[in-house]
């Protein structure tokens, strides 16, 4: 984690945020994220990201729900205690079914939401670097990182070329820490420009 | 290819008005940010007088015992159970509403999904009570738990539909308030960063898990909606089959019947629907919110309360027939001498005419438009489906195979229907801090779904569909790279 410079692009239309992302791309410049207030369909395509696996660890994690729930009953009323219920079979997997469902949805979803608020380092007292308080109201705030050889002025140029409502440079921490959102933060002992 | 989509013209606009994204956060997050009206706090305390009531009555319960209520030899099931169906079935609309109409892909949800979740959580939380205070004993509650214990250890019967219900329920619960407030981080993040006040800024922010609204975080946050959409689809239908199964699986007569899980699941979705038209109907008046609950979002929601109203109407009549098709003389007797008719024949006919006869007047497409009258029948269906659990429960118990001990009539304590009262109180509180609090309409999915469905762009987007239609055959040509296989319709 570390202080980083970004140059910050507003846009209120996604009609203009979209050929603005394709121009970026072409240009070659690194996004360092687009801030939406809802989902965009097709934003992430644009901008290159891959496609998430979430649902495929979900479906991991039903499967473990699944096992577990098959083979505990299976010991408890086979191996450990096994009770006689009006003579029917121990191995009783049709009564299990209703059990063995609900701890799967349980593990799946249950596991799902974890996965995911870890991925995108999400949790209470979390906090990130907000670069346009209305990037959750009405803005789509791209926002792009300048490396070492990066004209912040070309970058700038493209993005009022492109449309942007307002743009300006930030230097901030690009990764999390622990924090309230009612009081800034000091990060660093001395200040530092990446 | 292009990235607008176009919705037809027919379909009428899910938000009213000309909204701006930033006029949409406005208007709902405007509710939290100011000072309660006075018929809020109104509402609250009553509520909480209710929660009161409610609390004492299960005090009494526990320190007294399970006698404080008139359950009886044959009536060990009464108002506890009638009431624990009753509000579990009340919380499957919000579900329904938010994972299988995702799926159906219905715009329309976006309008109520997030208030119906809410009361799905609340509603399941009441439910719960019921099973619990039964037990007499609560503080062995825990019992129910598959843990290892001294006792052996002794496990509990994973054959037994009671077990089964333990963990259906605390399944439903956990997974709706997953949804549920997975779909809040986003809204809270948006009231953070709107807050004035320091207070404010940091309880939404706590709340809000430090969301940003990242392009990265939203792709996964529709994948995992979907997939807890996917796994709430068949959650929801298998809570209330397991419910039903706690009837359906024993050898009572009038409970012994293989058509409980689909009549129970249809009873449960009307329910819950006639339970979120109350709310909606007064939330969006004492709100203001008429602009994103619409009367198109009250037609659709009548619309699925007559089709389930009808199937719980085409069960009923299911029972009756295959209790004289049986030919069995106590399921007969049960059916035609002790449900219909005899001492609890009243809450047969009350429940038919408001589960069955009454709702079929929202056939009317003029009615099913009428705030006054889906408020009316809203509260209707609902005492309806209360009386359904209790014709079930009851009429079931009263006579059994001994007539010497057959109970001539079973009549509530006071602590018995304070029970119940307090879980109304309960219920009512939770929702008034709700919808204090937390943005009641989902606001990311409104404006998601603004650009295609909301009014003033829908008139923007006439003649929209023949220059759709123009790139997308013209793309197909490209395709096929074959020079005039398609014919272009130009005009």
């Amino acid at each position: 984690m570390a202080l980083k410079k970004f140059v910050v692009g507003c846009f209120e239309d996604e009609k203009v945020l979209f050929p603005a992302v394709e121009k970026v791309r072409k240009t070659g410049y690194k996004f360092h994220d687009i801030y939406t207030p809802f989902p965009v369909h097709g934003l992430d395509k644009a901008m290159g990201l891959r496609e998430t696996s979430l649902h495929t660890a979900g479906f991991l994690y039903g499967l473990i729900g699944t096992t577990t729930a098959v083979t505990f009953m299976t010991w408890v009323f086979t191996k450990d205690w096994p009770m006689n219920i009006g003579g029917k079979p121990h191995f009783a997997l049709p009564a299990w079914i209703p059990i063995t469902f609900e701890l799967t949805v349980l593990c799946a979803a249950v596991g799902m939401v974890l996965t995911f608020c870890y991925i995108c380092q999400l949790a209470p007292f979390v906090k990130k670097h907000t670069f346009h308080p209305r990037a959750t109201d009405d803005l789509f705030v791209m926002v792009i990182e300048c490396g070492e050889h990066t004209s912040e002025d070309e970058v700038k140029a493209l993005l009022n070329e492109a449309g942007a409502q307002e743009v300006n440079t930030q230097v901030a921490e690009e990764g999390w820490w622990i924090g309230r959102y009612d009081q800034e933060q000091e990060l660093y002992k001395e200040p530092n420009i990446a | 290819m292009s990235v607008t989509k176009y919705e037809s013209q027919i379909r009428e606009p899910l938000v009213n008005g000309d909204k701006t994204y930033g006029q949409v956060t406005k208007d709902i997050v405007h509710t939290i940010e100011v000072k309660p009206t006075r018929l809020w706090y109104i509402g609250f305390y009553i509520s909480a007088a209710l929660l009161l009531f409610g609390a004492y009555s299960v005090y009494r319960e526990v320190t007294y015992g399970i006698g404080q209520w008139n359950l009886n030899r044959t009536i060990g099931w009464g108002w506890d159970i009638t009431n624990f169906v009753w509000w579990v079935g009340i919380g499957h609309a919000g579900t329904l509403i938010s994972a299988i109409l995702l799926l159906f892909r219905q715009g329309w949800r976006t309008g109520v999904n997030r208030a119906a979740e809410a009361m799905t959580i609340f509603a399941v939380m009441c439910a719960g009570q019921f099973p619990i205070f039964h037990m007499g004993r609560v503080w062995m509650a825990f019992f129910t738990l598959p843990y290892p214990n001294t006792r052996g250890p002794l496990w509990p019967n994973f054959n037994s539909p009671l077990l089964w219900d333990v963990f259906a329920i605390s399944t439903y619960f956990t997974v709706s308030l997953l949804f549920w407030y997975s779909g809040l981080l986003p809204d809270l993040a948006t009231v953070r960063d709107r807050a004035k006040t320091k207070l404010r800024k940091h309880l939404y922010g706590v709340a809000s898990f430090g969301w940003n609204g990242s392009t990265k975080h939203w792709q996964r946050h529709e994948s995992l909606s979907l997939v807890l959409a996917g796994l709430s689809t068949p959650l929801v239908l298998s809570v209330h089959t397991i419910v039903s199964f706690d009837f359906a699986t024993s050898i009572v007569p009038g409970w012994h019947t293989t058509i409980f899980p689909p009549y129970f699941v249809a009873g449960a979705i009307f329910s819950g629907f006639a339970m979120v038209q109350t709310l909606m109907l007064i939330l969006r008046k004492v709100m203001g919110l008429e602009d994103y609950i619409t009367l198109g979002h009250i037609e659709a929601m009548n619309k699925v309360i007559v089709l389930t109203g009808s199937i719980v109407g085409c069960a009923y009549l299911t029972e009756l027939f295959m209790a004289w098709y049986s030919m069995v003389p106590f399921e007969q007797d049960i059916f035609f001498k002790y449900r219909i008719a005899g001492p609890y024949g009243w809450s047969y006919w009350l429940m038919m005419t408001c589960n069955v006869i009454s709702p079929q007047l929202f056939w009317f497409r003029k009615l099913r438009r009428n705030v006054l009258f889906t408020f009316v029948m809203s509260i209707i269906v609902n005492i309806g489906m209360w009386f359904e659990r209790f014709v079930i429960i009851v009429s079931s118990l009263y006579r059994d195979y001994l007539p010497s001990s057959w109970s001539i009539y079973y009549r509530p304590t006071i602590w018995e229907i304070g029970f119940y009262l307090g879980t109304f109180g309960f219920f009512f509180t939770c929702f008034f801090l709700f919808s204090k609090y937390f943005p009641v309409i989902a606001i990311a999915e409104i404006k998601y779904v603004l650009k295609t469905t909301g009014e003033s762009f829908k008139n923007d987007m006439s003649g929209l569909e023949e220059k759709e239609l123009d790139s997308f055959v013209h793309e197909m040509h490209h395709d096929h790279h074959e020079e005039g296989s398609v014919k272009v319709a130009h005009h």
